[in-house]
């Protein structure tokens, strides 16, 4: 198990932003978005969420995707990992069928 | 009279961030609860709120076993561990979302997510996921929380 602090990441929405807020601007500002049930394994940590949970893909390189933190809430965070894009896109539930909404 | 509820033999109960001063004498109160009535009980939440119980209970006379939550979540997920009953404690947004999580990854037990802190109800609003709930206004007094957990839990009948 890794530790999130442990990757380089940039904060798309700041802690305390709410799973709807996130699963929402998920949906709304990438074109290719996956949902994924919590428990999923991405960049070796656990995903916590209401499912399903949106992961947005952005030019098949960075993943955005809403991280929980028991004391401070969810936040977006977006990482590069080509491998893990390629896992997602193989192991994911679902995509998004249409493009931006 | 209502039927008493079933003893469970394993619960996991899931604790969210200890800022909420309630959630802490629950906690010792419904994992002692159990423990007492023969349950095989894991308390998980991050290390803060662990740490604040182990100084609570020295002696782990109440809380038993306890484990990390991220730990809690990976054993649960490998299929390494389960539970019959699991109870949530949720008091912010994170609190729900550990929830969810429990309940799509433990579709068989039983789920109960108490809601608490200074506005419940909104939180609870936000369950969308097959549970059971407990929701009260609470924040420095458990009062009110503990007897509606006591009842839920079916040892109101069990003690008379």
């Amino acid at each position: 198990m890794g530790c999130i602090e442990n990757l380089k990441y940039e904060k798309i929405l700041p802690l305390g932003a709410s799973f709807k807020e996130c699963r929402e601007y998920v949906e709304k500002n990438y074109p290719e978005v996956w949902y994924v049930e919590p428990g999923y394994k991405l960049f070796d940590e656990y995903i916590i969420g209401l499912p399903p949970i949106a992961l947005g893909i952005e030019n098949g390189e960075k993943i955005t995707f809403p991280y929980t933190k028991p004391c401070h809430g969810t936040y977006l965070l977006r990482i590069e990992g080509k491998e893990e894009v390629e896992r997602v896109r193989k192991t994911a539930k679902t995509k998004k069928q249409a493009g931006y909404r | 009279m209502t039927d008493p509820v079933a003893q469970p033999e394993t619960a996991i109960i899931v604790l969210g961030c200890p800022e909420v001063p309630v959630q802490q004498a629950l906690a010792l109160y419904v994992a002692s609860g159990l423990r007492e009535r023969g349950t095989d009980v894991l308390v998980t939440g991050n290390p803060s709120v662990l740490g604040l119980l182990k100084v609570s209970d020295p002696k782990s006379v109440y809380i038993g076993k306890t484990l990390v939550l991220e730990t809690c979540i990976g054993e649960i997920v490998e299929r390494k561990r389960d539970c019959t009953l699991c109870i949530v404690f949720a008091h912010n947004d994170a609190g729900i979302a550990y929830a969810a999580t429990m309940c799509h990854l433990l579709p068989k037990s039983r789920v109960v997510v108490v809601v608490f802190g200074k506005d419940p109800e909104p939180l609870a609003a936000e369950i969308n996921f097959p549970c059971e709930t407990i929701t009260e206004k609470a924040v420095h007094n458990p009062a009110q929380l503990k007897t509606k957990i006591t009842r839920v839990l079916g040892w109101a009948v069990s003690r008379t």
